[in-house]
């Protein structure tokens, strides 16, 4: 059955961009577990990670970042979530998880 | 006259029918006239009980079923979602739904820990019953019109 979830790393020095678009859910969590983990095991490291295309995200994608979060202590590197639509940044403050994981939901002015 | 409209829908307890299962749900919360935000709740709260489900069969190495259930009443939206695998410990559960609290260290965060406590949170009312296998019963209701229907008890009762 088609998962609908893409994930796109790109790495820039000690910044690691990982852009998500589609769904978290039980069945393409391990896919974004898969990518993401590896990425955090690195030290000094920024992972920033990109949600504005994710459009459904639950506990399983919690989970997840959770993870992520303790591996980059672990490794004295950094995770940050970033672009976060509403309905998913909602989860992580009803949670009470944005008080740590650092969340940055202001969309960058540009020239517009 | 029936009080409500039953549907039923049953998936195997595998990960890639959860999606499924969501598309069902928004789709009965939106002719029902569920805000879209209240739909964005219904969808989380019953994909995470699938997701219960769902693991609960893995861990026992079931092939299983998990029947999903919603009842359409005029004021609300009751959905049960059942796996009729084997039970849980409801006290445990319990004891281990709620937020993050400051206090805590991360390192005890529980990764799989927010299912039930965001069932809880999204929904109106939750209940869940253990006798054979697991039913999570959630109860959303249905907001529009509130504001009319209160001021004509208001005006009516003055």
């Amino acid at each position: 059955m088609k998962m609908n979830l893409e994930v796109e790393v790109v790495e820039n020095g000690s910044t690691t961009n990982v852009l998500l678009a589609g769904e978290i859910d039980a069945y393409t969590v391990p896919k974004l577990k898969e990518a993401l983990l590896p990425l955090t095991e690195r030290q000094n490291q920024l992972i920033e990670v990109n949600l504005e295309q994710v459009n459904y995200m639950d506990s399983t994608g919690l989970g997840v970042f959770i993870s992520a979060l303790k591996s980059t202590k672990q490794y004295k590197s950094e995770l940050k979530l970033i672009r976060l639509q509403d309905k998913v940044k909602r989860l992580f403050e009803i949670t009470g998880l944005d008080s740590i994981i650092t969340i940055d939901s202001t969309v960058r002015g540009g020239n517009v | 006259m029936k009080l409500f409209d039953f549907i039923e829908i049953k998936v195997p307890a595998k990960p890639e029918y959860v999606g499924m299962v969501r598309l069902s749900t928004s789709g009965v919360a939106n002719r029902m006239g569920f805000s879209y935000e209240e739909i964005e709740d219904l969808k989380v709260a019953i994909s995470e009980a699938m997701t219960n489900a769902v693991t609960h069969a893995y861990e026992k190495r079931e092939e299983g079923e998990v029947t999903v259930g919603f009842g359409v009443y005029q004021d609300r939206l009751e959905v049960m979602v059942a796996d009729h695998g084997g039970s849980f410990d409801l006290g445990r559960v319990k004891q281990e739904i709620g937020p993050y609290r400051q206090t805590e260290s991360i390192e005890n965060l529980r990764e799989g820990g927010f299912g039930l406590f965001l069932i809880d949170a999204l929904m109106d009312k939750v209940e869940i019953k253990n006798d054979y296998g697991v039913i999570v019963l959630m109860t959303k209701f249905l907001h529009e019109n509130e504001v009319g229907l209160d001021d004509d008890q208001i005006s009516t009762t003055q």
